[in-house]
């Protein structure tokens, strides 16, 4: 397995299990509080949709000349990763709220309970919360394995780290039967940001015709210093909150 | 037409996100990598200066609003 290999892979494998915790709190809320069988059914239901998604469109990606794959691969991957960083440093300096698991199944529970009795056989509200639940949050899993297999003609194994992490949410959701509201999201969006944004200035410069000091070697450079950015990025932001004359609440973004 | 709208609003916000400042440098960085390569120039450094001030810029337009707030 090559190192670009061992980033596609970790890049994949981190955001996947970021995203199905965050869908787990929601199948795990609506689950308890209403219908397990409606929920399944539609955790099932976008889990396949989502496969299908990636079955239909790998192929097609993998079919572009590599010039315009990677020009558009990395293009995309950052504007996805500045968005993932941005996001994971303004989170650790403060100015924006954390990502809270025990907050979002409070509030989820809560909907669950309000939206009537629950009737018999499938339950629209279960299926569809739990269906929108995963899909919307597999969207950006989809993107990724897309994105970084097409490039390096290696979706199934995109995949396979995709699915790695599915597995082991559920089996830990499972077994905890609660909101994993103890995995440190904000970290792990952080090192997504840094690997989704190392590889999209690679590979983005090279479909533009640029040539790496190094070759592949430059990634080893690109992504400690990418990583340095950010860090510095919260330090800084950090000081700025200490130095304020007044405390600085969090924002909400545009 | 309402659902076609929903759909374009959907892609919009999944693909450009909370700044589309940050797509326009992305678009732009790539384009200024790509004719400063033709022209037979080292372009590799363009795309790591432009990451790090839109990252900069964009984290920091966030901050001036909070210490303004």
């Amino acid at each position: 397995m090559s190192g670009a290999d061992i980033g596609l892979v970790l890049a994949v494998f981190i955001a996947c299990a970021v995203e199905a915790v965050e869908a787990l709190t929601i199948v795990l809320a609506v689950g308890i509080t209403r219908s397990w069988r409606s929920t399944l059914l539609g955790l099932a239901a976008a889990l396949a949709v989502l496969g299908l998604t990636t079955v239909a469109l790998g192929p097609a990606l993998t079919t572009l000349p590599i010039g315009v794959l990677r020009v558009v691969v990395g293009g995309l991957l950052l504007i996805f990763g500045l968005q993932w960083l941005r996001k994971a440093v303004l989170r650790a300096s403060r100015l924006k709220a954390l990502h809270d698991e025990d907050e979002t199944f409070a509030q989820e529970t809560a909907a669950a309970r309000d939206a009537g009795d629950v009737p018999a056989g499938i339950d629209p509200y279960s299926f569809t919360v739990s269906f929108k639940g995963v899909f919307l949050e597999g969207l950006e899993v989809v993107f990724i394995v897309l994105t970084f297999g097409a490039n390096q003609h290696r979706i199934g194994l995109a995949a396979a780290a995709a699915a790695a992490a599915v597995l082991l949410v559920a089996i830990v959701g499972v077994a905890a039967h609660a909101p994993l509201s103890r995995v440190p999201e904000n970290v792990m969006k952080f090192g997504v940001g840094v690997m989704l944004t190392s590889f999209g200035i690679f590979w983005g410069s090279e479909g533009a015709g640029a040539h790496w000091p190094g070759s592949d070697a430059a990634l080893l450079a690109i992504v400690p210093a990418v990583l340095l950015l950010g860090i510095v990025q919260v330090r800084v932001l950090r000081s700025q909150r200490q130095l304020a004359p007044q405390p600085i609440g969090e924002v909400g973004l545009e | 037409m309402t659902r076609i709208r929903t759909v374009a609003q959907f892609a919009w916000d999944f693909v450009v996100g909370d700044d589309w400042r940050i797509a326009v440098s992305v678009v732009a960085a790539l384009g200024l990598t790509a004719l400063i390569a033709a022209a037979g120039v080292a372009a590799w450094w363009v795309m790591p200066v432009a990451v790090a001030a839109t990252l900069s810029a964009s984290v920091w337009r966030v901050a001036r609003r909070a210490l303004k707030a």
